[in-house]
């Protein structure tokens, strides 16, 4: 039977429909180009959703001291100096329009006083600087640029997912998937194409991340030629719910502690103020007495640690759980409940209440949360040029997590939801502009649209008896929760590559039964190939990086290593397997280098006998 | 370990019938975790919409035990330990397969709303406003769109033929929002009045007790709406102040995009359902 396939031509084409890929829509869109914005979900569902505490954003509207250059500086150490100085410069210079244009298009941020945007504390940034709403800002983005986006003209495709880009050797030309409703397949033409299809936490067993986080983006652009860079840079949130078990890996927000909760151990102790770097000793408070006063004179004192940027706090929490001081089951406590008042917690954290007392029968007003690392984010991803978000495939472009430089070895919380706007936006402009040089469509190779058919019938083609997609998860789940985590080594990363070129092996004689309307098992199928890629790609990666920096920890490598400290690893995948190289970050100009500190770069380090402590089990 | 049995509604627009399935359950589960477990162990191939797992994206809705609910929000301990618990889509819309409902009329009924449309900025170039007045209307903003109190709304779930002139509690916190956002300026009332049904509702609250995020969508939405469409219609003063001086209480000039048509142009109220 000759498979039929439905066909779409558009100047640009956005896969994706989280923030950056819905903002990048809305640009594409407003320059002229004749824009589909594709997603795998529902529109309005995708992951930015679930962001909580809110965009980072130098509107100084809380704190007058604060400016762009300060936001530039947090993101460069917060990321151990490996960020892509140019990208991080754009960001925090860009953010406040950005925000500006979201309550132009009607989002309603909490206010100060004033009736200014109200800005929140978090982790790694020296001022008040989230623009929120309560713990939902994610949400009100994500309708605001949806409902911004109803009336613009783009033809928004639910529910399909992309599994392939189509190039002409050199430059993409479109891109094959098929609707999850009907099975049908589809081929869009395009002369522009923008990646926004977010990282692959769902590699991991213990994750934030839902099931759409599978790294489609990530493996399509690397077979389609493009350079990944970083990708052993994961971000393990420090905090996500750990009891019951079914809900370990729920995000919990940074803004319990920037609204003043405190990580505390078995014992009792505000364990956080063991596990200060040097990086940041300077800015941050040795006693518990200048950390509490931190909260309402900043002027005067220095910020709490438990606000340390993410690596850090995840590392310590690990720590604090293998040296037998953890919370009964697995994590240690989150206490705002000792600290604010209940119609405080209940006003400012109305969704973390919620979340605790449905889902795990806690009051959080009355006693502590119990919280433990979880697979968050992926600073590494698909290489882009800083002011066109393009990548190094013509007509490629990239925006949000699955770009990466931005945010370095570490990303800031609230650096996600300004960078999906930021570089949404510019990826938009980007496409629009290489569309708009493009005089026609070249044709799609129909060698590739007939390969990328099979591969996606496959499942349903192979013999009576074949392998099982949710088991070789589970599986794949497991070595990397195991052998990928926070702390890693290269007896562990061997064996991640072991299991992973057997789990591969066995994903092609995966059999799915069924039809093709709406079938989660032949979704999954295809998905699983995508996370195998990525989970490939980050394995070989942390065993190229021989030193501890962010978010990527060795044990066996425990020290930061100053050399490593200006180098990415880059992915490409060449006659069909991945080779990793080293290359040179280029420097900041002079007048950002003195913005970042004397201290910089010596010191961007974490500290070897903390990971040695943590490493110890 | 123990176990569950869950009723599941198998089938597709063709039609089908609930299966049960008994599989193990550990602590603290969802009916979705529950859901994942049949999927993994006993039906592959089962169909379900989910994304965030903590009623935050609004995806997995469902009618649980005949009550539309979020799957990942029902605790498995809140049922009868033996006793079957019954899943199946959401009635209101048309079954795609299995508990995955084709939802795209409230997708249409999006596209019907004219955007928000900012006032001018003040003199200073900010855009001031106060916490108190925005609380209002951030209510309606905690709406997910899982959709169930569309699904549970008399007016579309039992009576298909209202779909074309009603577009269902959601749409009505939407309008709500926008009507009451400190700084819109456009005007929607002849559209809520004719075109978007507010009259078919006949505030049973059902909307609202369905609402996992807690929205008063009778109360603070619905019916503050019934009222300014009464004030803005059939109050001789109102309607003369709208005529010279555009959307009333605001003393703006009508917004010129997606434009009021005259109050001249009533059609008659729809009756009530």
């Amino acid at each position: 039977m000759t498979e039929t396939i439905d066909r779409h031509e558009y100047d640009v084409v956005v896969i994706g429909a989280g923030g950056a890929g819905i903002r990048a829509a809305i640009e594409a869109s407003a320059q002229g180009a004749r824009t589909a914005l594709v997603c795998k979900s529902l529109f309005g569902k995708a992951h930015t959703v679930m962001a909580e505490g809110g965009i980072a954003a130098a509107l100084r509207n809380v704190w007058k001291e604060d400016s762009w250059e300060v936001h530039f500086r947090d993101t460069m150490r917060g990321g151990k100096l490996l960020n892509n100085w140019r990208m991080a410069q754009l960001h925090a210079q860009e953010a406040p329009d950005r925000v500006l244009e979201l309550e132009e298009w009607g989002a309603l941020f909490d206010r100060t006083e004033d009736g200014l945007i109200l800005q929140r504390d978090f982790g790694g940034h020296r001022y008040a600087r989230l623009a929120h709403v309560g713990d939902r800002t994610g949400l009100e983005m994500i309708r605001t640029l949806q409902n911004h986006a109803v009336h613009k003209g783009i033809d928004v495709h639910m529910e399909c997912t992309i599994r392939r880009l189509l190039t002409d050797g050199d430059a993409v030309t479109g891109c094959t998937g098929y609707w999850r409703g009907t099975g049908q397949l589809v081929a869009f033409g395009a002369k522009a194409i923008v990646l926004a299809t977010g990282g692959f936490g769902k590699a991991w067993k213990i994750t934030s991340n839902s099931w759409e986080y599978t790294g489609d983006g990530i493996a399509m652009a690397l077979d389609a030629g493009a350079d990944l860079i970083d990708m052993e840079m994961t971000q393990f949130h420090p905090t996500g719910m750990v009891w019951p078990p079914s809900v370990r890996g729920i995000l919990v927000t940074e803004g319990v502690r920037g609204d003043g909760g405190t990580l505390v151990n078995s014992l009792g102790r505000r364990f956080m103020f063991d596990y200060i770097p040097d990086f940041f000793r300077k800015d941050t408070a040795l006693t518990e007495d200048e950390a509490d006063r931190w909260y309402t004179d900043k002027a005067n004192n220095r910020r709490t640690p438990d606000l340390l940027p993410r690596d850090e706090v995840a590392r310590a929490i690990n720590a604090e759980v293998k040296a037998g001081r953890g919370s009964p089951h697995g994590g240690v406590f989150l206490d705002i409940a000792s600290r604010r008042d209940a119609d405080y917690i209940r006003r400012r954290l109305p969704s973390m209440y919620h979340q605790f007392k449905e889902l795990a029968d806690v009051d959080i007003t009355a006693s502590a949360m119990e919280v433990g690392p979880t697979l968050h984010y992926l600073m590494g991803g698909v290489r882009v040029e800083a002011d066109t978000a393009a990548t190094t495939v013509p007509g490629l472009f990239a925006a949000g997590e699955v770009a990466a430089g931005m945010h370095g070895a570490n990303r800031l919380g609230g650096n996600s939801l300004s960078d999906l706007l930021v570089f949404g936006r510019r990826a938009g402009l980007g496409a629009a502009a290489h569309a708009a040089s493009q005089r026609s469509w070249r044709r799609p190779d129909e060698a590739q649209v007939a390969l990328s058919t099979r591969e996606i019938l496959a499942p349903f083609e192979r013999p009576e008896v074949g392998e099982d997609p949710y088991q070789l998860h589970g599986l794949l789940q497991r070595t990397m929760q195991a052998n990928a985590g926070i702390i890693r080594t290269e007896d562990e990363l061997t064996r991640v590559l072991a299991d992973i070129g057997k789990l591969r092996a066995r994903a092609l004689k995966v059999r799915v039964s069924g039809g093709r309307t709406y079938n989660p098992a032949w979704h999954l199928a295809l998905d699983l190939l995508s996370m195998l890629t990525c989970a490939e790609a980050t394995a070989l990666a942390a065993l190229r990086r021989t030193e501890s920096r962010g978010g990527h920890t060795r044990s066996d490598f425990p020290a930061t290593d100053l050399a490593w400290g200006s180098k990415n690893v880059v992915t490409r995948r060449r006659d069909g397997v991945l080779v990793l190289t080293d290359e040179p970050i280029p420097a900041p100009p002079d007048d950002l280098h003195r913005l970042l500190g004397d201290d910089a770069p010596e010191q961007a380090r974490v500290e070897p006998e903390l990971v040695i402590e943590a490493a110890r089990s | 370990m123990t176990e569950a049995t869950l009723r599941v509604w198998r089938g597709d627009r063709d039609g089908g019938a609930f299966e049960d399935y008994t599989v193990p359950t550990d602590e603290g589960m969802v009916v979705l975790d529950v859901i994942h477990k049949v999927q993994e162990l006993r039906a592959p191939d089962l169909a379900v919409r989910w994304n965030c797992k903590a009623g935050k994206c609004g995806s997995c809705s469902a009618e649980i035990n005949g009550a539309p609910r979020l799957m990942c929000m029902t605790r498995m301990n809140t049922f009868d330990p033996g006793e079957p618990i019954t899943v199946s889509p959401i009635k209101a819309f048309p079954v795609i397969k299995d508990l995955v409902s084709d939802v795209s009329f409230n997708y249409e009924k999006a596209k019907t709303i004219p955007a928000f449309a900012a006032r001018p900025k003040e003199a200073d170039g900010t855009r001031r406003m106060y916490q108190e007045e925005v609380e209002r209307v951030q209510e309606f903003h905690k709406c997910i769109e899982c959709f169930l109190c569309q699904d549970v709304c008399h007016v579309i779930r039992d009576h298909d033929e209202n779909k074309m002139a009603f577009s269902g509690p959601r749409y009505f916190v939407r309008l709500a929002a926008l009507e009451m956002h400190p700084l819109d300026a456009n005007d929607r009332m002849e559209l809520i009045r004719a075109k978007q049904g507010l009259g078919f509702c006949n505030i049973t609250k059902c909307c609202t007790e369905v609402c996992p995020e807690h929205i008063k969508i009778t109360d603070n939405a619905i019916i503050p709406l019934k009222e300014r469409v009464v004030t803005e219609f059939y109050d001789p003063l109102a309607w003369a102040k709208r005529r010279v001086f555009g959307r009333s209480g605001r003393g703006l000039p009508p917004a010129a995009a997606p434009g009021p048509s005259s109050p001249h142009s009533r059609e008659p109220e729809p009756p009530s359902a």
